[in-house]
């Protein structure tokens, strides 16, 4: 089933004529002639949990924001998709603007804000002009502006640029850069829903989340939470990459098998030149790296699902996360230690240096890679390493602390056999691969 | 320092989006249009000119373009190539790109070549993972990229130049 | 606080005490004293906003109060975490919180240039105390360290950024207490630095006061730049009648020379009253002052053992109360050395003492240890 991206092949649907003509703002209609808490617990009864990472149900955020009497609130949307792997809401931006602009007046609607904005990456420069249009022809046609459809209801979003900074997806980050600071993430209390964009109370979501808005208006919150499994409700956007022979983006509904989903044609069409599989990211390059033989069934010989519990099953251990469902593949000829090490490069990079353990971790870590990739590694760093990510992991100020340290940790966990080979062979590595080894084969062989 | 009168029309709209007296909200997209003004870097008389348009201190606008990624604080080429190389990019063979252009161009990354029509940026994730390998070019994403695709974008640089010249 | 301020029971280390409603967690701390109280190198009482950033004042919140009592899931910055009534906190009694910190000191001081024999911060930097009290005695990194370009930032102070830790405290000083400030933190991640990225001379009146406020030698008195060590001068509380500031300095003395004027700091190393740079920078002569006395220098410091007076000693009863953890300065030497034995009688070895001689009697040790533990 298909809820976000159904209409997104159709011709011209990025254009306010051919996406009314096709079922547009009939949630927009709808919602607004309810009540915004009506709207609130419709959110709250469908179980949407948001899709930017951290998986946090959305109509709960929703519920937290703080009304003071006489204080603006606003709604700002997360288009800040930067986690490496990720790339779904970039198409739904580009083909499907009018679908995030009726989910951001529905939500704006909800949520009392008056004044919306768009924070979008940098980088994503002709998206911002896609999304501008959008904005001008819903505004000409009533849907934005002052007294919206007879309502009362007055919004205006704006599409606001970042400039090229990773750690503004981070909501508080988010909300420093769009008041024109340094992205450094906030420290919490307090949190958005009480003191956000300029102090006053804020509801900050991703795009995916907002756009999720719209079908569960269409449908109704309880007709949503039965599509899906368990608290894994909806329909998910995956962007899957890698060595697959079908990159790209994928809605699936949440009971869809890891194996059908790399296999299946209609998914991710199997990896090319009838490689085979090693390993696999699930959820973005932050979530733990799992081994072939953990990836399609679970430590207890489950089939392993694409939602947010089934790939957590087992924790960091045996499993890993469903995370912003960026799907990343490694065929049998990657090399996981190179992965890791430009995983680490980037969040070295990406680091806004406020505080000292992942300002310093993060650099360290790479430096470490970077010698064992290239042979010049010692086998204590391994376990300097497994030490260092340990000593970052939760005490940062930010989730970016983490989201460098669990890659690492998960490519050491399962893959140190691939480490050691590199300091024991640091030539060899140089002039080929590792390969497969035992990732691949049944799981008695993988010691946790 | 001066803006066009299309681009401070732009400017003002820019700043009227926000309440009153939050006016520093604009200094990230308004440092977008200087450095577009500004042959794609940012030099201090620039910085300091959206300081006073913006009636913010210059250290909060330096502060800020040091902190983002797009903002060059030094001169860069006509054509700035910022060829991802990140983890997904990498599985597809990003690192043979970079060396690629680096061999064409006979720069390293980072530098520009002596014309000063070609610099070489570094980049981490652009959110392009399924179209890998790619790079940025001024305002659009170059995906899919091969040795010949390479060859291709730079020839149509070159042109492009020769006309403008 | 009003009087209407509920008060709030809060346990750290065992030790129960009572503060109003929006006391910090640091702060409680502090009130108990001693060796309860985390170290802090970035929050600044004095400077709003400040905090959150170093992580050295990571604790565990055991019980989140008496009417959540659950566990908070990571340590928290107890810098701007406020306590809830009933709340337990665990600082130097949560093995999590002292390998937490060590990991913090060692990030600190990853990139750290190491130069304390040419600093004039050396004797008095928060830096150093930390790595002595919190850090481990070897270094891990193989690395280069990072340097940075110089930078010239006028005749008064001198900036080394290889040192900073970016505490940004001198970024709230400039920003509360000249209204124009003109540096910052420029730059990102481990490439972060205080700078003003045009080479400025940094000259408000009251911009001096940075120099008081920076934990470590990034900012430093260029008008006493390799005068003396800080433990060779004798620190004098003076005044004078400044029409600018209160005129209530600290004179750093070696005879009757003034080497160095500074604003007095309570025993957190938090100045008391700003100071301007007329007074720091200018008044160099035992005439310009007024001498109170001896400054009571009631920080605990690597080099207080000196001859500061009043060196802030654990009570004898917080032993009993801090199951395990013997605040240092009240350890039986021979529970912590492996030299000094009681049991071994140094005339009786023959030849030099080897390590040998020491380790045979680790197990003893070890054991004496165990028994002591649980008697307490």
């Amino acid at each position: 089933m298909k809820l976000l991206l159904e209409n997104a092949h159709i011709e011209g649907i990025r254009y306010y004529e051919i996406y009314r003509k096709h079922g547009g703002y009939r949630a927009a209609e709808k919602a607004l002639k309810m009540a915004p808490d009506e709207i609130v617990e419709e959110v709250k009864k469908s179980g949407l949990r948001g899709r930017g990472g951290a998986g946090f149900p959305a109509g709960m955020k929703w519920s937290f924001l703080a009304k003071p009497e006489g204080v603006p609130r606003h709604l700002v949307c997360n288009a800040d998709e930067s986690e490496p792997g990720t790339f779904k809401d970039r198409y739904l931006m580009e083909f499907l603007p009018h679908l995030l602009i009726e989910g951001l007046l529905i939500s704006s609607f909800a949520l009392g804000s008056n004044l919306t904005f768009i924070y979008i990456r940098g980088e994503y420069a002709w998206i911002v002009d896609v999304l501008e249009q959008a904005i001008a022809e819903a505004k000409t046609n009533g849907w934005l502006g002052k007294n919206i459809q007879g309502t009362g209801f007055d919004c205006e979003i704006h599409v606001q640029r970042g400039a090229g900074a990773y750690i503004c997806g981070e909501e508080t980050a988010l909300l420093e850069s769009l008041e024109g600071k340094r992205g450094n993430p906030r420290i919490k209390p307090p949190f958005p829903a009480v003191q956000g964009l300029w102090l006053r109370p804020t509801v900050v979501n991703n795009v995916e989340t907002l756009a999720a808005v719209v079908p569960i208006m269409n449908i109704g919150g309880e007709a949503y939470s039965k599509i899906g499994v368990g608290r894994s409700t909806g329909t998910k956007l995956i962007s899957a990459c890698g060595n697959i022979n079908k990159p790209g983006v994928y809605e699936i509904e949440m009971n869809l098998s890891v194996e059908e989903f790399i296999y299946s044609d209609e998914y991710c069409s199997g990896i090319p030149k009838g490689k085979k599989l090693k390993a696999c990211i699930p959820g973005g390059s932050s979530v733990p790296i799992v081994p072939a033989n953990l990836l399609f069934k679970t430590a207890k010989g489950e089939t392993r699902y694409m939602n947010y519990e089934s790939l957590s099953d087992g924790g960091f251990a045996t499993g890993t996360m469903m995370g912003s469902g960026g799907f990343i593949v490694l065929d049998e000829d990657q090399c996981v230690v190179r992965h890791t090490m430009t995983l680490a490069r980037f969040y070295n990079h990406e680091s806004c240096g406020q505080c000292s353990p992942c300002r310093e971790g993060t650099g360290w870590m790479y430096k470490i890679l970077k010698n064992i990739e290239y042979g010049k590694g010692k086998m204590s760093d391994i376990d300097l390493l497994w030490d260092i990510q340990g000593k970052i992991e939760g005490n940062t100020i930010c989730p970016l602390g983490d989201a460098a340290a669990w890659p690492v940790a998960a490519a050491i966990r399962h893959f140190r056999d691939e480490f050691e080979w590199h300091v024991t062979h640091p030539e060899e590595a140089q002039t080929r691969n590792y390969g497969l080894a035992h990732y691949a084969e049944p799981l008695s062989t993988v010691t946790v | 320092m001066k803006f066009s009168e299309e681009k401070l029309k732009k400017v003002n709209e820019i700043i009227a989006r926000y309440p009153d007296g939050k006016q520093k909200s604009a200094l990230i997209p308004i440092l977008h249009i200087a450095q577009e003004e500004n042959n794609g870097w940012l030099d201090v008389t620039t910085m300091d000119h959206v300081a006073i348009m913006l009636n913010i201190l210059p250290i909060e606008v330096y502060e800020v373009a040091t902190f983002y990624s797009m903002f060059n604080l030094k001169p860069v080429g006509k054509h700035v190539f910022e060829v991802c190389r990140t983890g997904p990019c990498m599985l597809n063979g990003s690192d043979d790109i970079i060396q690629y252009i680096k061999d064409k161009l006979g720069i390293n990354e980072g530098e520009t070549t002596s014309d000063g029509l070609f610099t070489l940026k570094p980049a981490e994730c652009l959110g392009a993972c399924g179209y890998a390998p790619m790079m940025q070019l001024g305002k659009h994403y170059r995906e899919h990229l091969t040795k010949e695709k390479v060859d291709l974008i730079i020839d149509e640089c070159r042109r492009n130049a020769a006309k403008n010249n | 606080m009003s009087e209407q301020t509920p008060k709030f029971k809060v346990t750290i280390d065992n030790i129960t005490i009572e503060v109003p409603a929006g006391t910090t967690i640091l702060n409680a701390a502090r009130e108990i004293g001693g060796d309860v109280t985390p170290p802090a190198m970035c929050y600044y009482s004095k400077l709003e906003g400040s905090g959150g950033k170093c992580r050295t004042c990571l604790v565990e919140v055991s019980k989140g109060s008496e009417k959540d009592p659950r566990p908070m899931p990571k340590l928290v910055a107890s810098c701007r975490t406020t306590v809830m009534d009933g709340m337990e906190v665990k600082n130097m009694t949560s093995p999590k919180v002292v390998e937490a910190r060590k990991g913090v000191v060692e990030m600190q001081l990853l990139n750290h240039p190491l130069d304390c024999p040419v600093c004039d911060q050396a004797g008095e930097c928060h830096l150093q105390d930390l790595s002595y009290e919190h850090g481990s005695s070897t270094t891990r990194t193989e690395f280069e360290r990072t340097t940075f370009s110089q930078e010239d930032i006028g005749e008064y102070i001198q900036l080394h950024k290889t040192r900073c830790i970016l505490c940004y405290r001198c970024v709230f000083a400039a920003n509360q207490l000249t209204g124009k400030r003109e540096h910052g933190v420029l730059m990102r991640g481990d490439h972060a630095e205080i700078s003003t990225f045009i080479g400025k001379a940094l000259e408000n009146e009251f911009i001096g006061n940075v120099i008081d406020v920076c934990p470590v030698g990034a900012l430093t008195d260029k008008t006493f730049r390799f005068k003396n060590r800080v433990w060779f001068t004798k620190p004098v509380d003076a005044h004078r009648n400044c029409p600018t500031c209160s005129g209530k300095t600290r004179l750093w003395m070696r005879g009757e020379e003034v080497f160095r004027v500074t604003a007095r700091k309570d025993k957190w190393g938090e100045v008391e009253e700003w100071i301007c740079n007329d007074c720091r920078f200018h008044k160099k002569q035992a005439s310009d002052w007024v001498i109170e006395g001896p400054s009571k220098i009631d920080r605990h410091s690597v080099i207080s053992q000196n001859h500061y007076q009043g060196a802030v000693e654990a009570q004898p009863e917080l032993v009993n109360e801090i199951i395990g953890k013997n605040p240092k300065l009240l350890f039986d030497i021979h529970e912590v050395s492996d030299v000094n034995r009681e049991e071994i009688d140094l005339s009786k070895i023959n030849g030099p003492a080897h390590s040998d001689n020491f380790l045979a009697n680790q197990k003893a040790k070890h054991e004496r240890k165990l028994k002591v533990g649980r008697n307490k």
